[in-house]
């Protein structure tokens, strides 16, 4: 099961195999076997996206949105964007792609040096498959609960507190370990680590080995050999991991609101705050915005490496 | 790489062991703490060890009906469950023929990976709600008397269990893939050169081979189900889901109560993982021992 969430080659792989049945009619099959999954997509993946963009160029009051086409939507997003101090969207979004920035920081370089151990370090395969399904297992439980068990750690009264104060490091409670920016950062590493660990495992799992052994016959300190080797064969698992990521906090309204006390901005949050007021064309022109950057993101990322290869 | 264990090895241990302790410490603080005695609080020390907080759980947390948002999203799960193995399951299939468009498809169920959960999110929540003004519209124009009550289209069963299956979809897909590129089609042709019929061949044959893979991807269907919320946010009707109900419950429970709740959830999170893994186990053990044993069925 390392290859719980990555595949290893693209499904053009897959040879047609002689059969008795003629092939119309196997290809009739196909059709009829990959619609229901394609017809779940298209009405609650491309229809949604599409109504998303259309309603976003709709005007709207206090209680109906109106079918006739504007800009406003997107005029009032920007608004007041090309003036010296900056406006709110570009604020938000600075926050939203400031937690972006840190959680990768964090996230690459545990997720890599967990998936190098599994890879390289652990001999046995149960042990590396039981290690693995370890870190894996949290992702199967609540994100809620997960967030909420930070509680007890960081409150005022928290273990973290009283531990510091019995040591006599502190003597008043550190107070902004929960509700605040800190607290955000870490309930991403702790919720978000394991989309890293995945594919960079699944990429060093596949490395051949002799091709390590050759580059230390070579003369390659191990230093040269990460650097060399290993780094640029777990590249496609690292933008893998990026991806999901960038899109994960890009997205998150949940944890900035539960770890930042309701009183952190998001892109998220706005569209959710937003949906509530049913402000539905602005919601829907800051999803797309949002979108469009989440995207421009990805493509950064995917020009490291070539995703359908990989998948 | 059997060498001799270097000092490499013991720093990524630490740092394994330590990742580890961070991932599962806090969750076991918070089961701990659910056994709070009564008057104990939020934090340490334990004020004595109790089911107090659980018996109030029972009881109900305040307007809220945490035992029916539960049930609900326990049957959700298993409706997503179902429909995620049986639609990936056959998808799977129709990839492995190849079709044209497939390479569409696949990229449907990436994009549906990749784009924010609160975009899919009001995406569907604006579909349904378009949707409702134009049965709205026609009852008006028509005067049709079974439109007039008309409510919303959205619920449980349509609009939520869509959101969610457009997060469990693609998980479940890419699974298969990765288990049909290691799957042997020589199994298939000795089937069919046997005599099997195409269903008789996919039922005695390429199933039990998938199963403990089947079983992965309905541990993926119910569990990202049962815990999902940023898709359900915006495209669920009146009664919520048990994830949404807890979020709003952070804000306004201060007692351990919710820390309660959290076991009582994670406990059935943990149920079905060890029934998946454990089934998955047997699954690869019958099969191994058959395969010593000969080729009996």
């Amino acid at each position: 099961m390392t290859d719980l969430a990555l595949p290893a080659a693209a499904p053009a792989t897959v040879a047609a195999t002689p059969v008795a049945t003629p092939p119309w009619r196997r290809r009739a099959l196909a059709y009829l076997q990959a619609a229901p999954l394609t017809l779940v997509f298209l009405i609650f993946l491309v229809v949604p996206l599409a109504l998303t963009g259309i309603v976003s160029l709709w005007e709207y009051n206090e209680y109906e949105i109106i079918p006739a086409l504007t800009l406003q939507n997107y005029a009032d997003l920007f608004d007041g964007c090309l003036s010296a101090d900056l406006c709110t969207t570009v604020r938000t979004y600075l926050s939203t792609v400031k937690f972006v920035a840190l959680t990768l920081a964090i996230t690459l370089p545990l997720g890599f040096a967990v998936a190098y151990f599994l890879a390289f370090h652990v001999r046995s395969g149960t042990v590396r498959m039981g290690l693995f399904l370890l870190c894996t297992i949290p992702f199967w439980t609540s994100n809620v609960i997960r967030m909420i068990s930070w509680i007890p750690l960081l409150g005022r009264n928290g273990l973290v507190n009283d531990t510091l104060r019995g040591l006599g490091l502190i003597r008043a409670p550190i107070e902004g370990l929960l509700y605040s920016d800190f607290a955000v950062v870490l309930a991403f590493v702790h919720l978000d680590t394991v989309f890293m660990i995945v594919p960079i495992f699944n990429s060093l799992a596949r490395i051949d080995r002799r091709l390590i052994e050759a580059a230390r016959d070579g003369g390659a300190s191990s230093a040269q050999i990460l650097r060399n080797v290993v780094l640029p064969l777990a590249k496609p698992g690292i933008a893998i991991g990026a991806i999901f990521v960038v899109t994960l906090v890009m997205g998150d309204f949940v944890t900035v609101g539960v770890m930042g006390g309701q009183q952190i901005a998001s892109v998220g949050k706005v569209i959710q705050v937003q949906m509530a007021y049913l402000q539905f064309p602005a919601a829907a022109a800051n999803a797309m915005v949002l979108l469009a950057a989440v995207l421009l993101m990805i493509l950064g990322l995917t020009r490291m490496i070539d995703l359908r290869r990989e998948l | 790489m059997d060498q001799p264990r270097g000092p490499a090895f013991y720093l990524l241990g630490g740092i394994f062991a330590l990742y580890v302790l961070f991932l599962y410490g806090p969750t076991l603080t918070i089961l701990a703490l659910s056994f709070q005695g009564p008057s104990g609080g939020l934090t340490f020390p334990m004020n004595g060890v109790s089911t107090h907080w659980f018996a109030k759980l029972w009881a109900g947390v305040g307007v809220v009906d945490i035992w029916a948002a539960l049930r609900r999203s326990l049957a959700l799960g298993l409706v997503v469950m179902a429909l995620t193995v049986t639609l990936a399951f056959y998808a799977g299939l129709a990839f492995r023929k190849g079709f044209r468009g497939a390479g569409l498809v696949f990229a449907l169920a990436v994009s549906s990976l990749i784009v924010p959960s609160i975009v899919v999110s009001l995406g569907i929540g604006l579909e349904f709600r378009l949707l409702d003004d134009a049965v709205k519209a026609l009852a008006a124009a028509t005067g049709w008397g079974f439109l007039e009550d008309h409510g919303t289209l959205m619920g449980l069963y349509t609009s939520a269990l869509g959101a969610h299956l457009t997060w469990t979809l693609p998980f479940g897909l890419l699974i298969l893939f990765a288990v049909f590129n290691r799957f042997d089609p020589a199994y298939e042709e000795a089937a069919r050169d046997l005599g099997a019929s195409g269903p008789q061949t996919l039922r005695h044959v390429v199933v039990p081979i998938l199963a403990p893979a089947l079983v992965g991807v309905a541990l993926f269907g119910f569990t990202l189900s049962f815990d999902e919320l940023a898709r359900t946010s915006q495209a669920i009707g009146g009664r919520n889901t048990l994830p949404l109900e807890l979020q709003g419950l952070t804000t306004t429970v201060t007692t351990p109560e919710i820390y309660a709740l959290g076991t009582v959830t994670t406990a059935v999170s943990a149920l079905v993982i060890g029934t998946a893994l454990g089934l998955t186990l047997w699954l690869q053990k019958r099969r191994a021992r058959r395969a010593l044993a000969g080729l009996r069925p």
